[in-house]
């Protein structure tokens, strides 16, 4: 086959999904963070809800989302994006409305607008980036920073005594009433990819056909809080996050495939 | 025409009924005294069954005002109410809507602080309501009502100037306004918004991108210097737009006046039987009741100031709008305050003996 020929329309088999756009991502090269935007592309594409779509972002290192996604936005403060989700929602119950949220976000300083979001069924799909640390600020310690990692804020590793326990709020959410489907991914390989866009599609499905809410939890890399490269943050996500945050379905009342 | 319909109710109910007959699209809050009527009145009344508006209780006032923010980010009519410890809460949600030029009401019945407080009547958030309260340089639009009518009046008020200058806006009550009973007539009906005219009214909402145009992108941030100060430029123009077009007033008997009280909500109706007071023993004394409290009736205050022998600002607080009337002023007449504190509401006698021993016998 010669080049013209393989660039034919009917010999494509993959291509970027359209609604991401051309804008270079400000993410560390390896961060989860581009994976998940484009699996929220694709699957808001394939959906055909470009134009009924409101995507509610966070404060993190997913604050420009709306710089990457062409659909439309509001960015929310810290922790808030469920509470502007529930209005959006309740107001325009036709539209998919989503947030995209980090572990500070959601689990730390927006607990009480997760929890209650969730608990209320509001038919919203919570997309929640799990890398087990503040990438934005410069990798401080997290409600999820699991016990001994090194963090600039527990530079010496998390110890219960100074600092707490891991925070699981995806099995607290899965023990709500509110949710129906609960589910933590990973995008760490091609088939944990697959599965993560699985996920998410049917999270969007869900809050469309309004049967309470569904959050998406993606254990996550983030390379440069964790001080390492690319690899070797997969491959450390893989022995040591897993352990905490095992993958699969916490919860799935949805009757969806 | 409809005939008018007149009733009797409280403050807080007002703002509810006057909410539901003029669109308001949503309303969500978390309960406090002295104002939880509005959201019990909402509840009672389930405007979701007759005009479609959401009520919602939200799981702080965070949340709430949260939800005003999204709300409003998707081009609709949403408010909130609280009192002080709840608007000191909202603080950063209002700044974010500053930030974003979004729409939306907040209603604030206060009580006294710092703090708990009390449940007690107070205008002592003030400054917080017309310095802009959180983070950054922004300005909310105030309005103060004095009676039962202006809290009805004020909501659909509220919404005008909000969307149309794409600011949030405040009605600054009190404990006294939001409890007491009075005659109100209440708006007629207005349908909410359709699909269709919120569109052409907010073009910039989040409702999801239609092909012919770029992404509605709803954000406060802008990391760029350059930037920044563009969009700080660009708000700061709109305030002053709004301070040119959008002060409102009373003047009650200033024409010939030696002596104005300066009063808002509440005060403003003790003020009034004070200056009646007055009038009885031969003084003339005026009262101005700025309604618009940001944007404050500075130019009208300079103008009276030229012409009086002194003003006194009567406040249910330790004297915070005191401070506007002397900027105001400019050196003009002398200045005076008084108040009191503690949810404790002042008799017009003792605005009355404040007058003369601050500024008439001194
Ligand atoms: C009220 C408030 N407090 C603190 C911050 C600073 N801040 C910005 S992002 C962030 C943490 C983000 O961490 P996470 O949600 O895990 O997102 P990530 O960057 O890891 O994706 C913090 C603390 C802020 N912007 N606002
Ligand atoms: S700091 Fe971490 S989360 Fe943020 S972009 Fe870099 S790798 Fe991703
Ligand atoms: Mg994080």
């Amino acid at each position: 086959m010669t080049d013209n020929e393989i660039i034919k329309p009917e010999n494509l088999v993959y291509s970027k999904p359209k609604l991401l756009n051309d804008n270079p991502m400000h993410y560390c090269p390896g961060c989860s963070h581009g994976v998940v935007h484009k699996l929220v592309a694709e699957v808001i594409e394939e959906m055909g809800m470009e134009e009924k779509t409101v995507a509610v972002s966070p404060v993190g290192c997913a604050v420009f989302a709306y710089n990457y996604i062409d659909v439309d936005w509001v960015e929310a403060a810290h922790g808030r994006a469920p509470a502007l989700a529930s209005a959006i929602k309740r107001l325009w119950p036709d539209r998919l409305v989503l947030t995209y949220q980090g572990d500070g976000d959601l689990a730390c300083i927006g607990t009480a607008e997760t929890i209650h979001a969730l608990n209320r069924g509001e038919h919203i799909a919570i997309i929640f980036i799990n890398n087990a640390i503040y990438g934005m600020t410069g990798g401080q310690m997290a409600p999820t920073t699991l016990m001994g990692m090194k963090t600039a804020t527990c530079p010496y590793g998390r110890e219960a005594d100074i600092h707490g326990y891991p925070l699981n709020i995806t099995q607290i959410a899965s023990t709500l009433e509110g949710t129906s489907y609960v589910t933590r991914q990973s995008v760490h390989s091609v088939p944990a990819i697959r599965k993560a866009k699985k996920a998410i599609r049917k999270a969007f499905e869900n809050s469309m056909r309004g049967e309470g809410s569904s959050l998406v939890e993606i254990v996550s890399t983030c390379n440069a809080g964790w001080k390492m490269s690319p690899e070797k943050a997969n491959k450390w996500m893989e022995e040591n996050m897993f352990k905490s945050y095992p993958l699969g379905d916490l919860k799935d009342s949805t009757n969806l495939e | 025409m409809a005939k008018e319909e007149i009733v009797l109710m409280k403050g807080n109910e007002a703002i509810a009924h006057a909410a539901i007959r003029c669109g308001c699209d949503g309303y969500f809050g978390y309960p406090i005294t002295p104002q939880s009527e509005v959201l019990e009145t909402l509840a009672a009344e389930e405007p979701w069954k007759t005009t479609g508006m959401v009520v919602l209780q939200a799981e702080s006032e965070v949340a709430s005002i949260n939800m005003v923010y999204g709300g409003g980010a998707a081009g609709k009519r949403v408010m909130t109410s609280s009192s002080s410890p709840g608007i000191a809460l909202m603080q950063e949600g209002i700044s974010y809507m500053a930030g974003a030029e979004i729409p939306g009401l907040i209603v604030n019945v206060q009580r006294g602080g710092p703090g708990l407080g009390t449940i007690q009547p107070s205008q002592s958030d003030y400054f917080q309501a017309t310095r802009g309260g959180g983070n950054g340089d922004y300005n909310v639009i105030v309005l103060a009502p004095a009676s039962v009518q202006e809290m009805a009046d004020f909501v659909e008020l509220s919404f005008e100037l909000a969307f149309k200058y794409r600011n949030p806006a405040m009605i600054l009550s009190d404990g006294v306004i939001g409890q007491m009973m009075e005659k109100v007539v209440l708006p007629p009906f207005k349908p909410r918004r359709t699909e269709e005219e919120l569109e052409k009214e907010c073009p910039w909402a989040a409702i999801g991108k239609k092909k012919h145009r770029a992404p509605n992108i709803i954000t406060s941030l802008e990391l760029e210097p350059h930037h920044m100060e563009e969009k700080n430029l660009h708000l700061q123009a709109k305030y002053q737009e709004i301070r040119e077009k959008e002060v409102r007033y009373e003047e009650i008997l200033c024409d010939d006046a030696d002596y104005v009280i300066v009063a808002f909500g509440s005060a403003s109706r003790i003020a009034q039987k004070a200056i009646e007071l007055c009038r009885e023993e031969g003084l003339k004394v005026g009262l101005l009741r700025p309604i618009t409290l940001w944007p404050f009736p500075s130019k009208e205050i300079h103008e009276l100031s030229k012409h009086v022998k002194g003003i006194l600002s009567f406040e249910i607080n330790a004297g915070q709008m005191v401070e506007d009337i002397r900027l105001a002023v400019e050196g003009n007449a002398p200045v005076a305050y008084y108040g009191r504190m503690g949810g404790i509401v002042p008799t017009p006698e003792e605005v009355v003996e404040a007058l003369k021993k601050e500024l008439i016998t001194k």
